[in-house]
């Protein structure tokens, strides 16, 4: 085999590796799947035959890692596949995924994660990192198999878009993990509270006639779980926090040592309350959107380094399931594909240094779940995310990659388009503006 | 005298929105032609000569998806007041829930051709979304917690009847005002027409936020009944409680339920109001319900009149000036 067919060079690219702080025009060398060297601009000495990819001037960084997606797959296929999640993530500069365990059935059987990373190499577009079941059929009364589920490869342990209500439950939770050294992710709503709710209580939901979910829901559950986490010096992750009173909570926490951690998602820091407008049923997540102040303190805690990454959250649903009254419609919206560009509305607002997003989105994540992706040092998989940060477009729910359509973007001017991804050295994805 | 007719000029009606949703940003040049129009079927129904030729050849379909025989009675008198084709469609909730969706029923009305779409359903916003995706007009015959304007409409008639006005005075909004779409009804309109709004009851059926909607607050009924020009009192919702927010009936009708003593700090015949069914002994006591401040039965006669008013005006919505 003739290794210098397999070689691919990068040129005229702003190189950005969060990882190591490296944000540099520069040239990088791709061998066999991996990465093989960075070297300047108008350095010499590429391998002969090696194919040469001309940036553009645009942006190359290590291929996103979204920590936290559902897909339909097993047991709801009509919302999504892999297949149809992968695709959507290559479109979004997405190269490794981190997937919900709240499948049917659920993640909590080895042999499910075995299938879901196999499910994942298939398509050669994307890794897919499982979560497993933290209790079994993710129902949150007796524990899953954590150490067998461990050792098939799950990176963490959740219920999924349940919370572990059962506090009993959360300490043998956190405490057995400890013994794996293992994270357990946990959705911080107290269920009780938020129960028949569907819109954050207050001003917008009263007007709307919708059951409200009071903000304190998080910081209860937050509270609770960061208690619990210094009693049993468990590793402790957050999900998609909303609120300045949860922020407050885990930045203290994070102050005295605990070992807590925290990830939010796009509609957090990018919308508020007013998106669900007129019943807008693609607006309606889980946990609600906000209010102003509480996107305003979800901002500023990306910039203080209180939010550790940035996950899409992507929660696909049919149809069917959104052409509902927004109380009974289904909760969750697509993200896979915006990801990125919701993002860097921070960056051209000043809020975040591009390095910095790009952390939140690269090697952050990677690094709560143990994962080698979102680097690009020599030896890695040449997962990379070629982007134009200028590139200006709108967000159009039914041209969306991937089977569902239920983005709270929609009709969103953005500016920052994927122009290509690669999986291990091979494009998975080319924008086209057609 | 002026004898020209009461009804809004014809220039109102091409300007007028197609569906009826809700009152909340309406404005009183809005709201002022529901009432005035109302006002005379009201007069048309009492002497029984209505114009029965207005919505022939128009299709009204009553489609409720919630159980309510007064409120689909109303709609469907006036309705046949006015000449129309009057079809009453009752769908169980639980058939949609279980999969049939809100927009093939919508699909199947524009199929029937039908003018003018009455709604009753038990989630907010229901009503909204089938006006997105039918051709009819649609009119909010209450939708879960959210809006019930022609209750409102009804209301603000009975009181402007007489009060001449609703501009200056105080309403008491009593009960369970959680869970009541009349009650966010009645706030948006009257404030809108610049009465004074005070909300009471016990702290878990006030909502935290309804401070929001420029109402005044009040947990006890000698505080917020206090001069009060109008009581209305809502229906105390068991149904839709969850449990726990209230120990009792008994305990309920102890501390907010309207009897003589506590009507007596209100204004001298302050006006009695409730949108039924009542409660007797919940939250009203018979002996109110019945004396000669409620107005109770009056603001059923108005169901009618507003509700043919609305009817009407939305027929006509769009015609050329």
């Amino acid at each position: 085999m003739n290794a210098a067919i397999d070689a691919t060079i990068f040129e005229n690219v702003r190189l950005i590796d969060p990882a190591r702080g490296l944000d540099r025009p520069g040239r990088l060398l791709v061998r066999g799947g991996v990465i093989a060297g960075i070297d300047l601009p108008a350095a010499e000495g590429a391998p002969e035959g090696a194919r040469v990819i001309d940036g553009g001037g645009a942006i190359l960084c290590p291929g996103l890692v979204d920590m936290r997606v559902a897909i339909g797959e097993p047991g709801f296929e009509y919302r999504e596949t892999v297949l149809s999640a992968a695709r959507a993530a290559a479109a979004g500069g997405i190269t490794t995924m981190a997937v919900l365990p709240n499948s049917q059935p659920a993640t909590d059987d080895p042999a499910l994660v075995r299938h879901l990373r196999a499910r994942g190499e298939e398509t050669g577009m994307v890794s897919i990192l499982p979560y497993g079941a933290l209790t079994r059929q993710c129902e949150g009364a007796e524990m899953a198999e954590i150490g067998l589920l461990h050792e098939a490869g799950a990176i963490a342990f959740t219920d999924g878009p349940r919370a572990l209500a059962d506090t009993r439950m959360m300490r043998l939770a956190l405490t057995y993990a400890r013994g794996f050294d293992a994270l357990v992710v946990q959705h911080p709503e107290e269920p009780a509270l938020a129960r028949g709710g569907c819109a954050t209580d207050g001003e917008l939901a009263t007007r709307l006639g919708l059951p409200g979910i009071p903000a304190a829901a998080e910081a209860i559950m937050i509270a609770r779980d960061l208690r619990l986490a210094e009693l049993t010096r468990g590793r402790l992750h957050f999900c998609h926090v909303s609120t300045a009173e949860g922020l407050e909570l885990i930045r203290a926490a994070k102050a005295r040592g605990l070992r807590v951690t925290c990830d939010t998602a796009p509609p957090y820091f990018d919308l508020n309350e007013t998106a669900i407008g007129d019943f807008r049923t693609y607006a309606k997540l889980s946990p609600p959107l906000r209010g102003e102040a509480d996107r305003q303190a979800v901002c500023a805690a990306l910039a203080d380094g209180t939010i550790d990454a940035i996950a899409s959250d992507h929660a696909p649903c049919d149809a069917d399931d959104k052409r509902q009254p927004f109380a009974v419609a289904s909760p969750g919206g697509t993200g896979l594909a915006t990801l990125l560009a919701v993002t860097l509305a921070q960056v051209h607002g000043g809020a975040l240094p591009m390095i910095e997003a790009l952390g939140l989105l690269t090697h952050r994540p990677a690094a709560l779940l143990r994962s080698r992706a979102g680097t690009l040092s020599d030896g890695a998989a040449a997962d990379l995310c070629l982007f134009d940060p200028e590139r200006a477009w709108r967000v159009e729910a039914d041209r969306m990659p991937g089977k569902a359509q239920n983005t709270p973007f929609d009709g969103r001017a953005l500016e920052g388009r994927v122009l290509g991804t690669w999986k291990a050295g091979k494009p998975v994805f080319a924008h086209t503006d057609a | 005298m002026n004898d020209a007719p009461r009804a809004a000029p014809p220039r109102f009606f091409a300007q007028h929105a197609r569906h009826l949703l809700g009152v909340q940003g309406m404005h009183p040049s809005r709201i002022e032609p529901f009432l005035d129009l109302a006002e005379s079927y009201a007069l048309m129904n009492r002497s029984r000569k209505t114009p029965r030729d207005r919505l022939r050849g128009r299709t009204v379909i009553n489609l409720f998806f919630e159980d309510s025989t007064r409120t689909r009675t109303s709609f469907e008198l006036a309705g046949k007041r006015l000449g129309a084709d009057v079809v009453n469609m009752t769908v169980a909730s639980s058939s949609v829930n279980k999969g049939e969706t809100l927009l093939d029923t919508a699909a199947t009305l524009n199929a029937m051709r039908t003018d003018l779409l009455v709604v009753r359903h038990s989630q907010s916003g229901a009503p909204a979304l089938l006006a997105r995706k039918v051709e009819a007009s649609v009119v909010n015959a209450g939708d879960g917690t959210h809006e019930h304007p022609t209750q409102a409409l009804l209301d603000a008639l009975t009181i402007r009847r007489h009060f001449g006005t609703l501009h200056g005075l105080t309403v008491a909004i009593c009960g369970d005002v959680s869970h009541s779409r009349v009650a966010r009804s009645n706030i948006h309109l009257l404030t809108a027409m610049g009465a004074r709004v005070r909300v009471v009851g016990p702290p878990t059926l006030i909502p935290g936020a309804i401070g929001a909607l420029g109402v005044d607050v009040h947990y006890t009924m000698e505080d917020g009944l206090r001069d009060a020009d109008v009581v209305m009192m809502l229906r105390m919702q068991r149904e839709r409680m969850s449990g726990g927010q209230v120990p009792s009936a008994r305990e309920y009708f102890r501390f907010y339920g309207l009897d003589h003593k506590r009507l007596a700090v209100a204004r001298p015949q302050a006006l009695v109001m409730h949108p039924g069914p009542m409660n007797r002994g919940v939250e009203i006591d018979s002996r109110v319900a019945d004396s000669d401040q409620s107005a109770i039965r009056e603001q059923v006669e108005m169901g009618v009149a507003v509700r043919m008013a609305v009817l009407d005006l939305l027929s006509r919505a769009g015609d050329a000036p």
